[in-house]
């Protein structure tokens, strides 16, 4: 067996420096890039000056938008199907938009060079408040939108909304609330940037990048820049956390390249904190209005959202093509709901694009936040306990695979079950009892529940593609004359450990050591196409791939070995990692052994070529659903409104575990986010779309302090569709957690009768709730 | 500017503009790129290093200021290919996903061993408050320091026998 706690194999290099992030990469003649930024959130660019710049010595190009208009790129694809400028040429969307580009023989006078490019800007009013977007005399954004007469961009819903209104009226209980998941930013400690190298004689352009999808950018650089793909080598070296920021294209990486092509030299381009929180892909930023109807005894019957999506300047969002609002349609929750529906509409803000970003499984992460923040609502309006309330409302095992009323076919779970062990771990009764003796007492404090169904690797292809290309994977397994193995796979690691449990996966198949196995990753001219990284798919889909590599490579060694033992195929069992006849395991042969075989003079049947190479594409059949439930405990002081989160107990179910070690750890990070988003991080904006979260002073991370020990337990339930049962794991806790902060900060604040305040919940938010003065926390404080 | 600073035991003596930031230093001019640059305000704490053995933000030291000062980065902690405690107990625990936070981690980590040989939770939650993670939800990094703690402390009983 291969599965299990196994240290991770990239380890050894990280733990002394060795990595090779973007930043690390050094070319022979390298130049440095920088690019010039929009003060303004929305103005017109009347002209821009660049001859100071150029004068410079140590400059060697200067590149606007004007230059990239006479290439045909001064504007590129998003990623949903919308144009973004690469560098302004008509106006400026949002602060911190790219204006200019300036390439130097070092980082340093490249920025020097920025401080003397001057651009005239005539400013206009800017869109701020997604709800006054669509205001009859709002600022058009997008007049470069041929016939684009506002600032609309989709209406879209999901579900059955005559059924659902029926069931409204009839309710015994309806409850409404409106909510905002606010902006935050997925903050990875490595920014974004690319190294480009073209070489003019052989026509090909290398680009490192730390990109989650490389395959991905490679075909899009092919379409945007006309590019011959089989000339394009993009590498994804190690990647400094990407949490959803790193899918897209940024137009940092084709000034770079553009750079490199006009200077005939590599170009470096990295962005600082400030560019990274300011212009790359934001998440979150839905305004939403939920409400739910039950029975008087708590049978939840439906529910229905209506949702206002601020996409920012450019609609960037990284998802499925069919599917404007992501996954959010995932919103009926854990729970038995007769009908649901929802209507989303996406408007243009001057704001930096983007939108599904920050480990939210295409939005699932909002629809969760809304099912679990209205379950508290009810409960708090018919007096029920939420944990009660919600297990009276579970879907049961025997519902599966569930049908849910948006259309989502849920694969497997128990949830009672996981409630429950989260329930006995916490002791929640004994909790209960506590907070009412603190209520007495006058002493605030709060008990959280949450739970949580994830939709996660995406496909099946024939319903998700991005920009046409079906999301499906895949994988090559080659195995050497000696039995050590490189597995070759599309997908990019952040962080998350593939090179480790990759090789345990083929491990566990092929009967060999994980340490036998090479994961050859995040190079586009060495691995197989496939759309890489994000919404917790690389353990659904190329772990699959891998899965089903393995066993082709293990189904041409069963023919191997037959020959080997001169018997027949069908004669032959696998049976402790070997290939032996029916019974006699004595006859086993190793992977090693037949791998030698394989290459040898061996006379193989008719037809049978030789060797143990395979290859894959994993198309899903379906999703996977990962569930868990968690339960958060905070304490609270009325006085400062401070909140400390006192205990996290996380109860994740993703099915098979490949390598619990890596698991465990990759909850614990989500639910750090969990505590972050709940309490400390939003990116707000003034009026005039000044940023206010623009640097790690403005915009608030948990550190070590503010995150308690986290407690995880664990229920199994197999997917029946992933080959090894697995589910992926990646975003559960992310999805997961913010809910159950918010449920125990609002649940502390039950003596106030306050049912919900908006994320983050930072001392002056509390305050001012109980103070009866709640603000909206994406705007400048009124 | 012409400065000498004393890397993991190795002394380097540059000409540097004035303005250049001992992370630059370190990462252009010596080539030990296991420090990383992260956010420019002394907020996330990827670039830090020791400064004659006590934590400093690499970011927002001059690199003149380490002039005839010296420095321990992630490269120095080997020791004649062994690794450091706290080396082995982010191995162990699983404390680096990826590995962008971890050099400055370990020496902050190194130093505060250093200095308080067998710290609580409460310690190391503190010493390492002033960097960031966003992989880990710090509870591995924790165990890690506390795993070097000890196995530092084993070892330095068996010596105490011998």
């Amino acid at each position: 067996m291969s599965y299990g706690p196994m240290h991770r194999k990239e380890d050894a290099r990280f733990i002394r420096g060795r990595g090779n992030y973007t930043d690390d990469v050094r070319l022979p003649g390298m130049l440095y890039g920088a690019v010039l930024r929009s003060p303004h959130a929305h103005a017109r660019v009347v002209s821009i000056d660049t001859s100071a710049a150029e004068a410079l010595p140590k400059v060697k190009a200067v590149i606007t938008g004007q230059t990239l208009a006479g290439l045909g790129l001064a504007w590129m694809p998003t990623l949903s199907q919308d144009t973004q400028a690469v560098l302004a040429t008509d106006k400026v969307r949002f602060q911190g938009q790219e204006v200019a580009f300036v390439v130097a023989e070092d980082a340093y006078s490249a920025r020097d060079a920025l401080e003397l490019i001057d651009v005239e800007y005539e400013p206009l009013d800017a869109v701020i408040d997604a709800r006054k977007a669509l205001d009859e005399n709002a600022p058009v954004i997008r007049d470069d939108l041929e016939g684009r007469a506002n600032n609309h961009i989709f209406d879209w819903d999901a579900g059955d909304r005559a059924r659902t209104d029926a069931l409204f009226e009839q309710a015994d209980v309806t409850v409404a609330q409106d909510m905002l998941y606010p902006r935050v930013h997925p903050a990875p400690l490595e920014t974004c940037g690319a190294v480009a190298d073209f070489d003019k004689v052989t026509g090909k352009l290398t680009i490192w990048c730390p990109t989650q999808a490389p395959h991905a950018h490679r075909t899009l650089y092919a379409m945007v820049a006309g590019l011959p793909e089989h000339k394009i080598r993009v590498i994804s070296p190690d990647i400094g956390g990407g949490f959803g920021g790193k899918v897209g294209i940024y137009p940092g990486y084709v000034c770079a390249i553009v750079g490199s092509i006009v200077t005939g030299r590599p170009v470096k381009w990295m962005e600082d904190r400030s560019e990274n929180l300011m212009s790359t892909a934001f998440a979150r930023d839905y305004h939403m209005h939920g409400e739910i109807a039950a029975t008087r005894d708590g049978k939840i019957q439906a529910i229905r959202v209506k949702v206002l999506a601020d996409h920012g300047a450019f609609n960037g969002t990284a998802q499925p093509t069919k599917f404007p609002a992501g996954f959010f349609h995932v919103f009926s929750g854990s729970y038995d709901i007769e009908a649901a529906h929802c209507e989303v509409t996406g408007v243009y803000t001057n704001k930096a694009p983007g939108g599904v970003a920050y480990a939210c499984s295409f939005r699932v992460t909002e629809a969760v936040y809304l099912v679990e923040r209205m379950v508290d609502v009810l409960a708090a309006e018919l007096n029920m306990d939420p944990a009660d309330l919600r297990m009276r409302n579970l879907l049961k095992p025997e519902q599966f695979p569930y049908h849910s009323p948006t259309g989502w076919e849920y694969d497997s779970g128990d949830y009672p079950r996981a409630l429950r062990l989260a329930m006995d771990m916490i002791g929640y009764d004994k909790l209960r009892a506590e907070q009412a003796d603190k209520r007495a007492r006058g002493e605030l404090m709060g008990i959280g529940v949450s739970f949580f169904t994830e939709a996660v690797g995406a496909g099946p292809r024939k319903h998700m593609d991005i920009l046409g290309l079906g999301m499906a994977d895949g994988a090559e397994l080659r195995v050497h004359p000696t039995g050590k193995a490189v597995l070759r796979v599309s997908c990019q690691s952040q962080g998350q450990g593939h090179e480790t449990t990759f090789a345990q996966i083929v491990g566990q198949e092929l009967g060999i050591p994980a340490d036998d196995v090479e994961v050859v990753h995040g190079d586009t001219d060495q691995t197989p196409f496939g759309l890489g990284t994000y919404g917790s798919r690389s353990t659904p889909v190329s772990g699959a791939a891998t899965a089903i590599v393995a066993r082709k490579v293990r189904d041409r060694a069963k023919i191997v070995a037959a020959a080997m033992l001169e018997a027949a195929p069908d004669d032959l069992e696998w049976a402790d990692g070997k290939w032996s006849v029916v019974g006699d395991p004595a006859t086993g042969k190793s992977m090693a052994e037949i791998a030698l075989a394989a290459h040898s003079n061996l006379e193989l049947p008719e037809g049978v070529e030789g060797h143990l190479d395979a290859v894959t594409v994993y198309n899903p059949p379906n999703l996977t659903y990962p569930f868990g439930a968690y339960i958060c405990v905070v304490d609270l002081d009325p006085g400062t409104g401070q909140v400390k989160v006192r205990r996290f107990v996380a109860v994740d179910d993703c099915g098979v575990r490949i390598n619990p070690m890596i698991v465990e750890g990759q909850i614990h990070g989500g639910l750090a986010d969990g505590v972050g988003m709940a309490l400390m991080q939003v990116m707000a904006f003034d009026e005039d779309g000044n940023h206010l979260g623009a640097s790690f002073m403005d915009y608030l991370l948990p550190t070590s302090m503010e995150c308690p020990s986290w407690e995880l337990g664990e229920t199994v339930t197999p997917s029946p569709t992933h080959p090894i049962g697995a589910k992926g794991v990646g975003e559960s806790a992310t999805v997961g957690s913010p809910a159950a902060v918010v449920n125990a900060v609002i649940d502390a604040l039950g003596p106030y009768g306050v049912r919900h305040a908006d994320m983050p919940l930072t001392p002056a938010n509390v305050w001012r709730v109980i103070n009866g003065d709640p603000f909206r926390t994406d705007l400048a404080i009124p | 500017m012409r400065i000498t600073v004393t890397v993991n035991g190795q002394p380097h003596t540059r000409e540097v503009e004035p303005r250049l930031l001992l992370v630059h230093f370190l990462r252009d001019e010596l080539s030990l790129t296991g420090t990383h640059w992260g956010c420019d305000t002394s907020n996330c704490g990827v670039c830090t290093v020791q400064l004659d053995g006590v934590p400093v933000k690499s970011c927002t030291v001059l690199a003149v200021m380490a002039d005839g000062h010296e420095v321990t980065t992630v490269e120095g902690l080997e020791r004649d290919g062994e690794l450091d405690a706290v080396q082995k107990g982010f191995v162990e625990c699983h404390g680096l996903q990826c590995g962008f936070c971890t050099p400055g981690m370990l020496l902050t980590a190194r130093a505060l061993l250093d200095r308080v040989p067998d710290p609580d939770e409460g310690q190391i939650r503190e010493a390492i408050s002033g960097q960031l993670c966003r992989c880990t939800g710090y509870e591995n990094i924790v165990r890690s320091i506390r795993w070097a703690a000890e196995a530092s402390q084993k070892v330095a009983e068996s010596e105490a026998r011998q």
